[in-house]
């Protein structure tokens, strides 16, 4: 028995319901009192590729369960298609689900593994020898149909999976980290492929995953998930370039975050705030639209966006200036690394490209230098920053 | 096993592993004189303890091959294969044997698909008394033999029940299942859960998924549990004896008639049973490594 009442419509419910594949209404999961998903709430357009992205231990993984039917939520709905089937046991939902173990029946051939699905929904002896020889083919794995999955490698075994998940044609896909386990070569290999398979084909992938790049080449739509809730959706650049959080800022890539005071704006389109030490930074109004104006306010910059000068060199005009002293820099070949310190006290992460090719006209720990970047590269977030 | 089975150099620091040769039993000289003398006194010990363990049951062979006179077979008086031609002369001896048979074979089938089911329930869901369950099941191996019988006899007394075949079948049941719950959860534990939920994933309800996953997975676990119940109760003695009344088994047969000499047939019979048991035995392991051969996954890449 559920104690929270359900939502009888849900804001979001009223909208087309032919382009949502997958939706999750207000969902909670609880173990005793352990809180795994907190109130969470996700669309997925038919035909994308959506990640969930996240640290392990953050609800991702309970999260495409009960899009599979193996979980039941505590509270909130799961729908299908516009189908409510959140009391639906796996075998009656339109979805398939590759697992990190890979979970082939050992007993059984990769054929007959791959026909299992067909031949639960009762499709005739010769369709489903045909479709499952199909889906192998499909895979590059047409010459091992015989092979039990005892000997078959990591990377055959994760295909065979996959035919056997998508024979079925399912409505969607839920991947459950299905590279996880993959050497890297192979990993990349396989995230090609499995992107091509999803444009061939075009149907929903679900695709839990802690690798920020894998997401990042794979998914259209990434949704960052932390402590059993979204921080954030959207795509790849939107995540990077526009984080709203400290920690989407500082999950996909690095960040630097300096906490500041938001002040007055002015006519333009920037708006002014102020760091400890009294600097005057300017960012894009428009950057500042989700501010709730309860918590701590941080601007942000990415690494790669920030430019070193000389102390004596003149940065561009309207640009964001901090003076800084250099603590290390480190040669990495493609770039340089530099770490700094303002005058504030903030620590800084300088990512410049290797354009020199030699070490004159590089900064040396101990160097005051100043350090700039442009207004508009520029972000906000909310919240504490960690390590600040 | 002898060293000249395994030619080899004396001087040679390191003798090769040879598969199929038990570890245990290959010389690993270090230097040849010792090492050789070393290995004389191990194949002598250990032909010693295979002579103390087998001893015992090589007499009641050989002795079913025993012509004697009077009612005794103790004594060796000339060869015969008179016995092995109608071992179920003694009626009573063939109707003991029979009920133990028949009481094996019955305590087989229900302490396996009981124990299985309750192995299954422990491992696989989480429910209110799960961790009492699971610790109650062990209560039968873990408590005297005597302790048991004598209230099994109480519990069945005061239930007004008669002993009997049927008890002694229950009696059965009630302690096999305890061995068979910890051999197939053994086996359950060591599989992914996540093959079950792929096959649900993939259409099966529960009953398809039992099947066509779960039980041809762990197999290996119900086989060995089939035999080991069938073990323990062909030759249980002590519980039986509690709750047999009038109705004899082999065991109980036996014991009552080494008290006025022992027929040749018991010889027989039990060499027949031995054999069968070693069958099963056999069957059971050749049947372990089948499945472990397919079984093996590969995790590597």
């Amino acid at each position: 028995m559920t104690t929270v009442p359900e939502t009888t419509q849900h804001p979001a419910a009223t909208g087309s319901v032919e382009q949502r594949d997958i939706c999750l209404e207000r969902v909670h999961k609880r173990y005793g009192d352990h809180v795994v998903i907190g109130d969470l709430s996700l669309d997925i357009e038919q035909g994308k590729f959506y990640a969930l992205l996240g640290p392990s231990g953050c609800g991702k993984t309970t999260t495409l369960r009960m899009i599979g039917g193996f979980e039941l939520p505590t509270s909130g709905r799961v729908l299908l298609a516009g189908d409510d089937v959140t009391q639906l046991p796996p075998h009656k939902r339109e979805v398939n689900t590759v697992f990190q173990s890979y979970a082939l029946f050992p007993h059984l051939t990769v054929e007959k593994n791959v026909a299992f699905g067909l031949e639960r929904r009762g499709v005739d002896k010769h369709e489903t020898k045909k479709r499952a020889k199909e889906m192998l083919e499909l895979v590059q794995l047409g010459h091992l149909a015989k092979r039990k999955p005892g000997q078959l490698s990591g990377g055959q075994a994760q295909r065979v999976a996959l035919a056997r998940a998508l024979v079925n044609r399912p409505r969607a896909l839920l991947l459950d980290e299905p590279l996880g386990a993959l050497d890297l070569r192979l990993r990349r290999q396989l995230q090609d492929e499995l992107k091509r398979i999803q444009r061939d084909i075009g149907i929903t992938f679900v695709h839990v995953t802690h690798d920020q790049e894998e997401a990042m080449s794979m998914a259209d739509t990434i949704a960052v998930m932390n402590k059993g809730a979204i921080e954030q959706a959207g795509s790849a650049e939107d995540l990077y370039e526009r984080p709203e959080s400290p920690f989407v800022a500082n999950f996909l890539g690095t960040s630097n975050l300096i906490p500041v005071t938001v002040e007055q704006g002015g006519a333009d389109e920037f708006s002014t705030v102020r760091t400890s030490d009294g600097h005057a930074l300017r960012l894009l109004r428009n950057r500042m639209w989700n501010l709730k104006g309860e918590q701590p306010v941080a601007i942000g910059v990415r690494p790669e966006k920030v430019r070193l000068w000389g102390a004596d060199q003149t940065p561009p005009e309207h640009d964001n200036v901090l003076p800084a002293k250099v603590l290390q820099a480190t040669f990495l070949g493609v770039s340089l690394q530099y770490a700094l310190k303002t005058a504030g006290g903030q620590e800084l992460t300088v990512i410049e490209p290797n354009l020199v090719g030699n070490s004159k006209g590089t900064f040396g720990p101990g160097q005051d230098v100043q350090v700039s970047w442009d207004a508009r590269q520029t972000f906000v977030v909310e919240g504490e920053t960690a390590g600040a | 096993m002898s060293t000249e089975a395994l030619p080899q150099k004396p001087t040679d620091p390191v003798t090769p592993h040879v598969p199929g040769v038990d570890d245990s039993a290959t010389p690993r000289s270090p230097r040849g004189d010792t090492g050789r003398g070393r290995n004389l006194a191990l194949g002598l010990w250990t032909a010693l303890a295979l002579t103390f363990l087998l001893a015992p049951i090589l007499f009641m062979i050989v002795f079913s091959f025993n012509d004697n006179q009077g009612r005794f077979n103790f004594e060796w008086q000339g060869f015969t294969l008179k016995h092995w031609g109608d071992p179920f002369q003694n009626p009573d001896l063939a109707k003991a044997l029979q009920n133990s048979l028949s009481i094996a074979v019955l305590t087989t089938i229900a302490a396996t698909m009981l124990g299985t089911l309750l192995a299954i329930a422990l491992v696989r869901h989480r429910f209110r008394g799960r961790t009492s369950a699971d610790f109650f099941v062990f209560l039968p191996m873990a408590s005297p033999e005597v302790v048991m019988g004598a209230s099994l006899l109480a519990m069945f007394l005061v239930l007004g029940i008669g002993t009997g075949y049927v008890t002694i079948l229950l009696a059965h049941i009630m302690f096999s299942i305890s061995y068979v719950v910890v051999t197939v959860k053994s086996r359950l534990e060591g599989m992914d859960p996540h093959i079950e939920e792929a096959a649900r994933d993939l259409g099966a309800n529960e009953v398809t998924t039992f099947f066509r996953v779960t039980l041809p997975m762990i197999a290996p676990g119900v086989a060995a549990a089939a035999v080991l119940a069938f073990a323990l109760s062909i030759d249980d003695y002590v519980i039986t004896s509690f709750n047999a009344g009038q109705t004899q088994t082999f065991p109980l047969f036996i014991f009552g008639a080494t008290r006025q000499g022992v027929p040749p047939q018991v010889n027989v019979l039990s060499t027949m049973l031995l054999v069968l048991v070693l069958l099963l035995m056999l069957g059971n392991v050749l049947l372990q490594r089948r499945l472990a051969k397919r079984d093996r996954i590969s995790q590597a890449g």
